[in-house]
């Protein structure tokens, strides 16, 4: 089986690419997408004030993670297409993808924003900085390594997730596992979930080089000792 | 300079934190504001840059009334530094410093400029220290940093909630007698919180010693030593305070001539019947330009030996400048009980003694109180 397998990758290699290349485009946009709205989202509810809704968004952004991923599929499906709009492939699964990336990066960009030191904020105000320049000058560059932190998780989740949605016709990944399991292909199966796994690891990494270059080097010290 | 009318502020959950307070700190007044924890010393601080904004009454600073300006205007325009120093990690000294320049849109050259003079100002090389970040600096470089960045844009007025609080007791003392001497340079008006009796005595012209959200008395620091308004304030200054008193003066305005010199040139048989002569038990010796090398006692001087090996050489001396609590501690380790005073050139220029220390004591408590007040004296 597992030799069969390095076979398939050996004699199929642009086959794999396109399925890699598929699958990467769909997290990739899902989470660009989830990135916007989960930071903007997080400043919003961080607000003075905003306790409140911070609560029950971060309660519903939590129950989303806890719908099926399969489930998700059909209820979007049901929705796009009483819209008009394209009901299977790249579109439900984006916007599935979407919604479960915002929890972690709702979720940390609000704690990072109410975990920056109070002290910086009443300095920062003390000297006449704007709400806005304290936001943009202090609290997001502090918080930036919490934030990137959920990012990453986002990430690292969603490409797995990306695998099902080949189930309803997006492609990437999850395309060489479904169609093992239908044909009892186990080599297919073992092709594509090493692939995801591996580009879940590498992911991670990339990620994880991302979140240091963006920490302000002076955080960065700080961390250190 | 800035003045409170009829100060109120109540918060939301019903505390009343300043009742009716109405104070005025002058032009280039180093003003203190004192008291215990939760007596609204630090909420006065704050309304005056509008942190926290009034209930009632009005604050003007050079007649403007402050609730008149925009907020972030005014507040660029004061100096503020807060007791936890706040320095913004993700930025270098240099950007910290340049906080409020930057904010006034400063050109980069002279924020450039400005950065490096104040790094001089507070004692740090500018080369060494303009690209480091805060977590690079100890405790008290980061409290010189503080200092460097509330005078940033070179407000007029500063606010300082307790820049001194969070660094051991020796660099404190170093940093405050530093901050007196720029004070002295570029006399701002200043409002420094504190709960520290003895920093506001050493720091301050005048002490607003709060309680519960009033002001009990208003007064130089050798007022409110010296005739206390009430128990609290005799309380809170503490059972020493006439002790306290003498860091007030400075050696050199008690201290006395030497009573009896001696040049290195004379023989031990002059300086024995000097000694006589004055019915002295010990002299001084000095080199011909007023040097000083040290005590001769009585006891020491044997007629044989030359004078040099008979000088016991002085343990502690004191400058003219030395404030009189530390001059009199240095005393007990004076071998002789008399503290010499030497300038600058290590020049003889006076002693002080425990007779003139109980002299001026005395003095000073007859001063401060008119009235006698039995249970003290």
């Amino acid at each position: 089986m597992w030799v069969q397998a390095w076979n398939y990758v050996l004699k199929y290699p642009d086959k794999i690419g396109g399925w890699v290349l598929q699958h990467l485009y769909i997290v990739l946009v899902a989470n660009a997408a989830a990135a916007v709205f989960g930071v903007l989202i997080g400043i919003y509810i961080s607000g003075k004030g905003r306790e409140r809704i911070a609560e029950t968004v971060i309660y519903f952004a939590s129950i989303m993670m806890t719908v099926p991923s399969l489930a998700l599929y059909g209820v979007l499906m049901g929705i796009l297409s009483s819209l008009h709009l394209p009901s299977i492939g790249f579109l439900p699964v984006v916007i599935a993808l979407t919604l479960y990336g915002l929890l972690p990066i709702i979720r940390n960009t609000y704690t990072a924003i109410r975990e920056v030191d109070p002290a910086m904020i009443e300095a920062g105000r003390g000297m006449g900085m704007s709400e806005m320049q304290i936001l943009t000058k202090v609290k997001l560059p502090l918080g930036v390594p919490v934030i990137m932190a959920g990012l990453r998780q986002a990430v690292v989740m969603n490409i797995g997730i990306a695998a099902i949605g080949a189930y309803i016709g997006a492609g990437g990944l999850g395309q060489p596992i479904f169609r093992g399991i239908a044909n009892w292909r186990p080599d297919l199966i073992v092709v594509g979930a090493m692939c995801v796994s591996l580009l879940a690891i590498v992911a991670d990494l990339l990620m994880g080089g991302l979140e240091w270059v963006t920490t302000p080097k002076g955080v960065r010290i700080r961390r250190k000792g | 300079m800035i003045r409170l009318e009829g100060v109120g502020k109540t918060f939301s959950d019903g505390t009343e934190a300043i009742k009716d307070l109405s104070l005025e700190i002058k032009e280039g007044e180093f003003c203190v504001l004192l008291g215990p924890s939760g007596c609204g010393k630090t909420t006065t601080m704050k309304t005056i840059n509008r942190l926290i904004p009034l209930t009632t009454g009005k604050i003007y600073i050079d007649g403007v009334d402050t609730s008149r300006l925009d907020q972030n205007d005014l507040r660029r325009g004061i100096g503020y530094a807060i007791q936890n120093i706040g320095l913004f990690p993700h930025q270098t000294v240099e950007e910290n410093i340049c906080t409020v320049p930057r904010l006034l849109k400063w050109p980069k050259p002279k924020q450039h400029a400005r950065a490096q003079e104040l790094l001089h100002l507070v004692g740090m090389d500018p080369d060494t220290f303009l690209r480091r970040y805060p977590s690079e600096l100890s405790g008290g470089q980061q409290q010189r940093v503080g200092v460097a960045r509330c005078l940033g844009a070179d407000p007029p007025i500063l606010l300082l909630d307790e820049p001194f609080g969070a660094i051991d007791p020796i660099t404190r003392s170093r940093l405050q007698d530093e901050f007196l001497k720029i004070q002295a340079k570029i006399k701002k008006t200043i409002a420094f919180v504190t709960h520290d009796i003895n920093e506001a005595i050493k720091m301050g012209n005048r002490i607003a010693l709060m309680r519960d959200g009033e002001l009990v008395q208003f007064a130089d620091p050798a007022t409110l030593l010296g005739s206390p308004k009430d128990g609290f304030v005799r309380d809170f200054v503490g059972g020493d305070r006439v002790l306290k008193g003498l860091r007030l003066l400075k050696a050199k305005d008690v201290m006395q001539e030497p009573p009896l010199t001696v040049k290195v040139g004379e023989s031990p048989m002059q300086v024995k019947a000097h000694m006589e002569k004055e019915r002295m038990r010990w002299a001084m010796l000095t080199e011909a330009e007023g040097q000083f090398l040290g005590w001769i006692t009585c006891d020491d001087l044997q007629v044989s030996r030359c004078i040099r090996d008979t000088i016991t050489p002085p343990t502690v001396t004191a400058s003219p400048d030395t404030p009189l609590n530390e001059a009199l501690s240095m005393m007990f380790d004076s071998a002789i009980g008399t503290l010499a005073i030497l300038d600058d050139g290590e020049r003889l220029v006076g002693v002080l003694s425990f007779e003139i220390i109980h002299d001026v004591l005395g003095r000073q408590t007859r001063e401060f109180q008119p009235e006698p007040c039995g249970e003290e004296l």
